[in-house]
């Protein structure tokens, strides 16, 4: 009974991540016949390549301040939204409402929203006064990756949210009544309560966080394309761009690759350390 | 709130006051959308996708999760390896391939192209969710259907569905977001007007209104709006099947 979804999967998923080992061994623009080329792509890729090294220095970066900020925002919102009120399911629903829309719409209202000469967040700081510290949030090499980083906070914190809300009901209510008892403050209800009976659902928001900046071509394409000057670019983008743009399919293969090994090791260093730190293994 | 009130304004009017209401409330951005650059047909290819691919995947992610937690066999353990790599590797790897494989096949620019993509996609994470649902149905039940002389292909249809429409459900929503949204495979697969879908259009409008935030945010309202309708008659669903894929991964 599991045919079908397996010879699909084989199929469309499993025979291309393995071709792509094959292919990232050639020479291919896309038209004439591939060319074997051995290791060379992939020795060029680790040795020479800067802006190959720039994205994986951004996608890098990229991840470090969204799954800090993410899970910071989360939990701390998750804290405040614990209780099942009316007010709390509703302003749930509020924040969780991004997660719904497609990242080219988001990517599109942001790109409105960090518009230099019209956007709310430019007016903004114009009507407090500080227009003339206003940067150019996507047109500026040095923090376009933060303004894209923020926008990637604001469209998927609230389904962390959700998550945390989730774990943190699984507390039982009992421990917090002792710790009022024995006069406890809140933030040391907090340290010595939620943080580590949280734990496990820190390492699912951190993991799948993780994922989330991997996958955040959709966004950054629809934002700046990578630029400028390849500042937004990221592992997929330059993928995208180095086969459907310079026309390098072999070359975007070895990429992959890279990309593959990258991920994994960082799922197993996640998992290693997290599970340590859970005091489960 | 920016976007749907701008969707109806002046585009001078969104430069000078974002966040007010219209001053009057026109659809003349909605006229040009469906008339001049007829939205409709993208819409509808996204739903003509959307649609396929999650039911499709449903089907066979239920089938196969159902065997693998059923009739736990070496096989069933090595099949579940097998998907759960699926969910290590993210699908952006297998761009290249998946671009070369579908031009040789004459894949590309079809809309059954694009279903294929999406149920590979997704199958690994739906067969997860899904198989650990199944995991905590009571085991009696289905020895109890067997020991009547009930199939496995029967007890699956009248004992495991029925009992899992909720899982299904919040499974369903997962996935069509996904669908929904997804811009990386139809931008590459996907080149002729009227098979593109509508986060292609939305990239396209991006361009050819550049100037025009009012008929952009047209666009993206209605490009949002059937998610937006269906979140708010279903939250909760929303919120389970959206968390979902996190919690049981």
């Amino acid at each position: 009974m599991a045919l079908p979804a397996f010879l699909i999967y084989a199929s469309l998923y499993l025979y291309p991540a393995l071709s792509n080992l094959l292919y990232a061994t050639q020479k291919w623009d896309g038209i004439t016949t591939p060319e074997f080329t051995g290791l060379r792509n992939i020795t060029y890729l680790l040795t020479e390549d800067d802006l190959f090294r720039k994205a994986l220095g951004n996608n890098l970066r990229f991840m470090l301040v969204v799954v800090i900020f993410q899970t910071a925002f989360a939990l701390i919102f998750a804290t405040f939204l614990l209780k099942n009120s009316k007010t709390n399911i509703f302003l749930r629903i509020v924040f969780f409402f991004p997660t719904i829309l497609s990242s080219v719409s988001v990517g599109i209202i942001w790109t409105f929203l960090y518009d230099p000469n019209y956007g709310s967040i430019t007016a903004f700081l114009k009507s407090i006064g500080l227009g003339a510290y206003a940067p150019l949030w996507l047109g500026n090499e040095s923090i376009t990756l933060y303004s894209i980083a923020l926008t990637q906070v604001w469209f998927h914190t609230g389904q962390m949210i959700v998550i945390y809300v989730a774990g943190l009901q699984q507390i039982p209510k009992e421990l917090y009544e002792a710790a009022e008892v024995d006069g406890a403050s809140r933030w040391q209800q907090f340290k010595g309560i939620t943080w580590p009976m949280a734990l496990p659902t820190t390492a699912v928001v951190v993991a799948y966080t993780t994922i989330q900046t991997f996958k955040a071509f959709d966004l950054i394409f629809a934002m700046t394309g990578g630029g400028p000057s390849y500042a937004s670019e990221i592992l997929v983008t330059q993928i995208y761009n180095t086969a459907f743009v310079s026309q390098k399919f072999g070359y975007a293969s070895a990429q992959s690759v890279v990309l593959v090994v990258l991920v994994l090791f960082i799922t197993w260093l996640q998992r290693k350390t997290l599970r340590i730190s859970d005091g489960t293994k | 709130m920016i976007v749907i009130t701008g969707a109806f304004k002046t585009d001078f009017e969104i430069y000078t006051k974002p966040l007010s209401l219209p001053a009057v409330w026109s659809f003349d951005n909605f006229r040009k959308l469906f008339v001049e650059s007829n939205i409709t047909k993208p819409f509808m290819n996204s739903v003509i996708v959307s649609v396929f691919s999650v039911a499709i995947t449903l089907l066979f992610a239920s089938l196969a999760a159902y065997s693998i937690s059923r009739l736990m066999t070496l096989t069933g353990k090595i099949l579940f390896l097998l998907f759960s790599l699926g969910l290590a590797i993210p699908g952006q790897v297998n761009i290249i391939p998946i671009f070369r494989l579908f031009v040789d096949l004459n894949l590309n620019n079809s809309l059954v192209g694009l279903i294929l993509v999406n149920i590979a996609l997704t199958l690994p994470i739906s067969i997860f969710i899904l198989s650990a649902f199944f995991k905590d149905l009571p085991k009696e039940m289905f020895e109890c259907a067997g020991m009547d002389g009930a199939g496995q292909f029967r007890i699956y249809r009248s004992i495991a569905l029925p009992l899992s429409m909720p899982a299904l459900g919040a499974t369903a929503i997962f996935l069509f977001v996904i669908c929904w949204n997804d811009l990386l495979y139809p931008l590459m697969l996907i080149t002729e007007a009227d098979k593109k879908t509508l986060p292609l259009v939305l990239i396209d409008y991006k361009g050819e209104y550049f100037a025009s935030y009012s008929m952009q945010f047209a666009a993206i309202l209605v490009a949002s709006l059937p998610m937006v309708v269906m979140y708010l008659f279903m939250q909760r669903t929303f919120q389970a099947g959206l968390t979902a894929g996190a919690i049981k991964g």
